[in-house]
């Protein structure tokens, strides 16, 4: 018999328990021999390998099917236990029914009117699975408080559990131990009526079926056996247990058959009991793992199933597939954000299936001509009966010959095609992201520096992964949804997350701070390196003797949108006054002239007009990630294409800049005059001795306590205040000496890299090192090193370090760094395992949510979440910055068009 | 009752409106989201709100919330016995 592919949609899944006859009736042979093979290797009958239960020796024939390895299925096949035995996946289960019901005529200890509430409850609360539980648990606890029977009279007696499966009933003194068969007898007593409330249902898990008296056995396929190098078969965990069951199991039917004394039989049975235990799982608490001769403990059914290897995680929610590859990333400034650079290597070995029409006919040809090994080629062909025929050098003519439309190419992956990439950990949507295939030299994926946030990635070292959509449908669905540029704006926050990084953003403000100039060649040069296409340059800024020179803000404006009007305050804003003055300017002219503008023109203040860059210089709020105003605004109002080619040409525009200028940052860029020393030594001094006067105020009793602190909270937090505000002078210092022109200011202060606070820990002083926000404490008694006096509450030996990365540490400060370190370490490994964990059970809850088209958010009973998605019904994506609309840009977009027209 | 002190949660300004939709508004709640009434969000009989209002089991309570997007919103739940 052939496997036939037969396609059929599951429509439900029902979970239940087999009852003896289910298991005897899709048993195919009784298993009685606890062995395998003969000597010459043949599977012996009745034995665990029965041919019955399937084949897997090449050669054989199933006898059940008929069919051969890899064709059968396999066949199950059942041992009929001696004596029954509890199955410990219900053990509890049987003890909470036993508890819950009548020792002598098995009905549920509930009155006819309690049973009666109980049932309505059930019918009201119907697939509410919580509440289903909590109910049940709530019967089970009034029915064994029942002392006497409200059914029969009966009395009953206390039930105790002991693990994994033993049952012991308390009559008075005695204790009696309750076998599996009496446990069984019991359960068969509970009728069916009784069942609902028990949790139970007549059909699918009649109480009596979790003591087992037939354990099925998987057929041979499930439990291969492999053969060793050395020609040694090895058998399956579940055959070895399987053989151990059956081996006890005839050893107690003869024994009862012969009439053997009860202590015996009650040994084997307790024997028996732990095979079956063991064989169902092996990490039972209470019951030693069955081990093999090595000492490994047995893989036995739970445990195929559970844990990070096991089926589920493993391997139902683990798949792993074709048409992927991985390798390492590095950055290409050249590519569009929306391309991905593939090796030539991998290129070779993904394929894209291609329908062969009239019109691809003789490419394709040209590409099975070409075959596996030169590209662009194709590795397979499939046939119109779907039958996949490697492309090789013997038979490439006659596939040329045979192929015509019906047929379907497996061509090499090439420039253009759709692939999604991905890095993990994928924790939000653009963790995935479709790109455009460029094919490339060298063994890396590149990618464009702007989708490094989005991803995460860095290049030290990052793997990524990428897919090859095989279908139409998927590849248009990877183009229409998943495309980088549709991915700009985060639905997280409603800004832009993809965008210029560190030197795009310096690059940009050189170009376009006040002052900088550029020749023709350069303007040129640069215009073409971003692949700006200008019919002709507009009319130079200035001329300098003779020398045409154009503004940078002149050419950035050639990026942008041609009616582009917005203003904004930049993060080089430092003096409010100076912005105010345009501010105002604008805002009550809303077109004011461009001489009036040039006169307030600031780099700190950002007035674009119809496309013209006015004022301002470029920095992180312009392009940048979350906070680009003017990457925002392009792709709400100019779309994502526009956006993503603004994005390619504005970086690539930035880089040329600070390539031909140069962009360097060394020891040398955090050279403080002596003057400057000087001040900052003063200001250390000055702290040091306010520190000491607040000390001596404490020790003389004079401290006034703060609200809700004590006197030495009091004090800390003083000394706290005083240190802080000494380095944040000395940082001021060394700004004041510390100009735009210093590459590290730049870089601070556009928001390209660093903060202000590392040039001054680099220049003037590192400052106070904390743990838990408070000062050094911990570490010898009454001080935090040896080379304190005790009780030292001063400045220094509290972990204020007066030196800078560049005068270098004393071995003290040295080693007060060093704590203060360990906590950002710590912080950062605690925190990652939490949100990842916070993540897992986020996702977990969250997974099977959806947003009806009504607009509701239902879980998929359909029950309601939200009768609005979020409440508002906004998708974040499209919102202005977590706003619904910005009506203030409306009004002025609408203001600006009115009084353009007069 | 246990002796409790009397509070008047709807006089909390962080205590949003609650009122209890009519067998009219509710037969119209019901045909507007098509839900089966098992379908809605519950609320206890025992929160303190379902009973200020004296809401029994079956009731449904109409929540007036503010928002910071939307202004106002309106959340619907189903009173359920304990
Ligand atoms: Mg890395
Ligand atoms: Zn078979
Ligand atoms: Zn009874």
């Amino acid at each position: 018999m052939i496997m036939q592919s037969i396609k059929r949609v599951i429509g439900s899944i029902e979970f239940g328990i087999l009852s003896p006859q289910e298991i005897r009736k899709m048993s195919a042979v009784e298993v009685t021999v606890p062995d395998t093979y003969d000597d010459d290797g043949y599977p012996i009958e009745g034995g665990l390998m029965d041919k019955r239960l399937g084949v897997i020796d090449p050669g054989l024939r199933c006898e059940t099917c008929g069919a051969r390895y890899g064709e059968c299925p396999g066949h199950f096949g059942h041992i009929e236990l001696a004596r029954p035995v509890i199955h410990v996946g219900f053990a509890k289960t049987i003890y909470r029914v036993l508890e819950s019901t009548c020792r002598e005529c098995g009905r549920i200890k509930l009155t006819d009117e309690e049973i009666e509430g109980y049932m309505k409850k059930f019918e009201l609360i119907e697939n509410r699975r919580k509440v289903r539980e909590k109910l049940i648990k709530e019967i089970h606890k009034k029915a064994k408080e029942r002392k006497v029977c409200p059914h029969c009279g009966a009395p009953q007696y206390e039930l105790k559990f002991e693990r994994p499966t033993i049952y012991w009933e308390i009559r008075g003194e005695e204790k009696h131990r309750m076998m599996p068969s009496e446990v069984r007898d019991r359960l068969e007593r509970i009728p069916d009526k009784d069942l609902p409330l028990l949790g139970l249902d007549r059909e699918k898990s009649r109480p009596e079926w979790m003591v087992l008296t037939v354990l099925p056995v998987p057929p041979v396929t499930v439990r291969p056996s492999i053969t060793l190098e050395s020609g040694i078969r090895a058998e399956d965990d579940l055959t070895h247990k399987l053989v151990d069951i059956i081996r006890i199991n005839n050893r107690l039917k003869t024994n009862i058959e012969a009439g053997a004394p009860q202590l015996i039989i009650e040994d084997l049975w307790d024997l028996l009991q732990y095979h079956v235990t063991t064989y169902i799982n092996n990490e039972t608490s209470g019951v030693p793992a069955a081990k093999h001769k090595s000492g490994r403990p047995l893989k036995t059914l739970a445990q195929r199933l559970k844990g990070k290897e096991g089926r589920f995680r493993g391997n139902l929610s683990g798949k792993r597939v074709n048409f992927s590859a991985r390798t390492v990333i590095s950055p290409d400034p050249m590519i569009s954000i929306n391309e991905v650079g593939v090796p030539m290597d991998v290129a070779m070995e993904l394929t894209v299936p291609e329908k062969v029409t009239e019109f691809n006919i003789e490419k394709l040809k040209k590409l099975i001509l070409n075959g596996p090994e030169k590209y662009p080629g194709a590795n397979y062909v499939i046939d119109p009966e779907g039958r996949r025929i490697r492309i090789m050098e013997t038979n490439r003519e006659t596939l040329v010959e045979m192929i015509d439309i019906g047929w379907t190419v497996e061509r090499h992956l090439m420039d253009g095609d759709i692939v999604l990439f991905n890095r993990q950990p994928s924790l939000h949507r653009m963790s995935i992201m479709a790109h455009r295939v460029r094919v490339m030299p060298y063994k890396t994926f590149r990618l464009n520096l702007a989708v490094c946030p989005p991803y995460n990635a860095d290049f030290d070292g990052d793997e990524m992964n990428l897919h090859v959509p095989q279908t139409e449908e998927a590849q248009a669905e990877a183009r229409i949804l998943m495309e980088v540029q549709n991915h700009i704006i985060s639905p997280r926050y409603g800004g832009p997350i993809i965008g210029g990084i560190q030197d795009h953003i310096s690059g940009g403000y050189l170009l376009t701070r006040e002052g900088a100039y550029f020749t023709r060649l350069e303007v040129e040069q640069m215009l073409m390196f971003a692949g700006v296409e200008v019919e002709e340059l507009p009319k130079p800024d200035k001329v300098e003797n003779g020398i045409e020179l154009w503004s940078g803000k002149t050419i950035f404006s050639l990026l942008l949108p041609k009616d582009l009007t917005i203003w904004y305050r930049n993060k080089l804003c430092e003096d409010p006054k100076e912005c105010e003055a345009i501010e105002k300017l604008i805002e009550e002219k809303l077109i004011p002239s461009k001489e009036e503008i040039r006169k307030v023109a600031t780099d700190g203040f950002v007035y674009i007009r119809n496309g013209k860059l006015l004022s301002g210089a470029i920095d992180k709020k312009a392009y940048g990630r979350e906070d680009g105003k003017i990457l925002d605004i392009i792709v709400r109002e100019y779309g994502v294409e526009r956006a993503r080619q603004f994005l390619d040409q504005v970086t690539k525009l930035a880089i040329w800049v600070i390539t031909h200028r140069g962009f360097t940052t060394a020891i040398d860029d955090e050279d403080l005059p002596q003057e400057a020393i000087e001040r900052i030594r003063e200001i250390i001094r000055e702290a040091e001795q306010k520190v000491q006067r607040l000390i001596e105020a404490y020790e003389n009793e004079e401290l006034e306590p703060l609200p809700g602190k004590t006197l030495e909270e009091t004090l800390e937090s003083k000394i706290m205040a005083v240190l802080a505000e000494s380095r944040d002078q000395a940082g001021e210092v060394a700004s004041q000496y510390l100009g735009m022109n210093n590459h590290a200011v730049i870089m601070a202060k556009t928001g390209a890299r660093g903060k202000i606070l590392n040039i001054t820990q680099m220049s003037a002083l590192l400052g106070q090192q904390s743990i838990r926000g408070k000062r050094l404490y911990r570490g010898y008694r009454d001080r935090v090193l040896a080379h304190f006096k005790r009780r030292d509450l001063g400045a220094r030996a509290k972990g204020f370090i007066i030196n800078s990365y560049k005068s270098g540490l004393t071995p003290a400060e040295y080693f007060f760094h060093a704590m203060g370190g360990r906590e950002g370490l710590v912080d950062t490994a605690v925190r990652t395992a939490q949100s990842g964990y916070m993540q897992r059970r986020l996702i977990n809850a969250l997974q099977d949510l959806k947003v009806d088209y009504d607009g509701t958010v239902r879980d998929p009973s359909g029950i309601i979440v939200q009768f609005k998605y979020g409440e508002d019904g906004i998708d974040p994506m499209r919102s202005w910055q977590g706003k619904t609309v910005d009506v203030d840009r409306i009004i002025v977009r609408t203001l600006l068009k009115l009084r353009e027209k007069g | 009752m246990t002796a409790k002190k009397e509070f008047a949660i709807f006089d909390h300004e962080l205590v949003p409106e609650h009122r209890v939709l009519s067998e009219e508004e509710k037969a119209e709640l019901v045909k507007k989201y098509k839900i089966k009434l098992s379908q809605l969000p519950q609320i206890k009989a025992d929160d303190p709100a379902v009973q200020a209002l004296d809401a029994k089991p079956g009731d449904v309570i109409e929540i007036k919330r503010k928002s910071p997007t939307a202004g106002v919103y309106y959340y619907y739940r189903i009173v359920v016995g304990d």
